[in-house]
């Protein structure tokens, strides 16, 4: 109560010759500054789109990968010998047989014929035609059966039959999935390092037109760490603002176009674009990686402003002090 | 408007030591390779001292506030600054050197996004003092230079004397030891000129030494002051 009545009687004398709220002494609306947060929240929006982007792909490489790596598949080719019906049974049986396995399916005929129908049309009977078989067993992904040792059972019990681990879709998917990641850290790379320019150059340009603030201050006794200060936390203001809308414009856009795929689930177009992209959700590292960009774009803003600032004061007491570099200038 | 002799100047305590503020010694300056601008300048600023600072266009009047001011570094000879030779001072000691020197620019230099108060306030608020502790000062010594009912007005609207005031109600602020102004008359009519010349006086009374630089020959018959005469870069002094 003291502290209340205390402050209301500070507050008097101001209230009674009416003094405007006091302004800060980097002005905070200005062009240049519009200009920066402009570019900033641009650059922001660009950086956190390609991280997402990225974490998507990767993601769904590795879903790909996985979803392949879950399988394998036993292939019984047809011979007069072998009593195909016996030769599944005895094929899925010795999968199981193996650790790491967890299920086996034996391909029917219908199905077998529902495979083949896209090349030799309805109707078809299996019995006609040298088919082979399949035997579709589900491995745990993380714990394999030893293929080798399966592979060497299998060629001793139905000697007919081939083992597909999918080893080889696996591998060029994995290596096509690291080359899509590569690629894609190297167009964030570009993108971050673009940005760091764009923001540098913003931000420089941004400064230029506070230079007699600078000077100004510096004629009044201001210490270089004072003017840096106020210019930091201006300019950090500035660049939490626009990062901050790049970011929740990069996360509403992946919001977005997750909110489309799920409204037009079972559509040509969703079907295209998920056979492609896969989800447009972004996990948890996607969204570390938009919170990081934005503290990269803040203190890349403070920092460029802080050794802009020192920079000019130094320029100010070394450089145009020097008479000898002086005559640099008017040259 | 408020007459600046009526009122009495509590923010200024008199300081009463003689002694020298600053004194040159064989200080010389060209720019580059060019030829000097500036020589063999020997002389003293005493405390309290008031003088003029006058030459012809072109003579380096400028150039020798900027020496005194340590915003230049002469080419020879040793300046010494509130007896510390300018040459051994670190650089991070130049701020609060300098808060003992108040500057009036020719071109005012004020910020036009701050209001006169503020402007006049900002030596103190770059010094990290609190607003309440000289708001009262800033508001007083606003009124000594007749600009007590343009507290709240931004710089683009004061005129030519108003602006020139307010600089150097910013150069007073914090109770200089010496005020060095460049040209404080040349944008403002005669009246105001003797206006401006009365309120240096009598800061000058109150302990501050004072150099104007001018080639007003009338402002200067004005005072019964010393006469720093640059002509073609030396010194004459006329007592």
């Amino acid at each position: 109560m003291n502290d209340l009545s205390e402050t209301r009687q500070k507050e008097t004398p101001r209230r009674e010759l009416n003094l405007r709220r006091t302004n800060a002494i980097v002005p905070q609306r200005s062009v240049q500054s519009r200009a920066l947060l402009a570019v900033i929240v641009i650059m922001s929006f660009l950086a956190c789109l390609t991280i997402g982007a990225v974490s998507m792909i990767r993601s769904t490489a590795q879903s790909w990968a996985s979803e392949i790596s879950r399988e394998i598949t036993i292939q019984i080719k047809p011979d007069e010998k072998v009593d195909m019906e016996q030769a599944l049974v005895t094929a899925r049986d010795l999968a199981l047989s193996f650790v790491g396995t967890r299920d086996g399916q034996i391909l029917d005929r219908e199905a077998t014929s529902r495979l083949l129908e896209p090349w030799l049309g309805s109707g078809l009977d299996i019995d006609e035609l040298p088919v082979p078989r399949l035997v579709i067993i589900t491995i745990d992904e993380n714990n394999p059966p030893d293929f080798a040792a399966m592979r060497a059972e299998l060629q001793k019990r139905v000697p007919q039959a081939y083992l597909d681990d999918h080893r080889t879709w696996v591998d060029r998917l994995v290596s096509m999935a690291r080359t899509t990641v590569i690629i894609g850290s190297g167009v964030l790379g570009l993108v971050f390092f673009a940005m760091v320019l764009t923001v540098i150059f913003a931000t420089r340009g941004a400064l230029a037109s506070n230079r007699h603030i600078i000077e100004v201050l510096h004629f009044v006794g201001a210490e270089s760490s004072f003017v840096a200060r106020e210019f930091q936390k201006h300019f950090l203001i500035i660049s939490l603002k626009g990062a901050l809308a790049g970011a929740v414009l990069a996360a509403l856009f992946f919001g977005l176009a997750a909110w489309w795929q799920s409204m037009s689930i079972a559509t040509p177009e969703s079907d295209q674009a998920t056979a492609l992209f896969g989800s447009f959700t972004i996990d948890w590292t996607g969204y570390v990686g938009i919170f990081i960009t934005m503290l990269v774009i803040a203190a890349l803003t403070t920092l460029t402003a802080r050794l802009t600032v020192m920079r000019t004061i130094d320029e100010i007491d070394h450089i145009r002090s020097d008479p000898g570099r002086l005559d640099i200038y008017q040259a | 408007m408020v007459n600046a002799s009526q009122i009495t100047y509590d923010f200024i305590s008199p300081r009463g030591q003689d002694g020298t503020l600053i004194h040159f010694e064989n200080v010389g300056l060209r720019y580059g390779m060019g030829p000097e601008i500036l020589r063999d300048l020997t002389f003293d600023i005493p405390k309290r001292s008031f003088q003029f600072l006058t030459g012809p266009s072109g003579a380096g009047k400028s150039t020798l506030l900027r020496l005194l001011f340590m915003s230049l570094k002469p080419t020879r000879g040793l300046i010494r600054v509130f007896g510390r030779e300018t040459s051994t001072i670190p650089q991070s000691e130049l701020p609060m050197l300098r808060r003992r020197i108040g500057i009036v620019f020719q071109d005012f230099r004020l910020l036009d996004h701050l209001t006169t108060y503020e402007n006049v306030a900002l030596p103190l608020r770059v010094r990290g003092k609190e607003e309440s502790s000289y708001r009262s000062d800033v508001i007083e010594l606003l009124k000594w230079v007749g600009l007590g009912d343009r507290i709240n007005v931004l710089p683009p609207v004061l005129s030519g004397g108003e602006k020139q005031r307010v600089a150097i109600a910013r150069a007073l602020i914090d109770q200089p030891e010496l005020l060095l102004a460049d040209e404080p008359t040349g944008n403002v009519d005669p009246p105001m000129a003797r206006r401006i010349l009365k309120l240096f006086q009598e800061l000058n009374r109150f302990g501050t030494a004072v150099v104007i630089a001018t080639h007003d020959l009338a402002l200067m018959d004005q005072v019964d002051a010393r006469r720093m005469i640059l002509t073609s870069g030396r010194l004459d002094l006329y007592e």
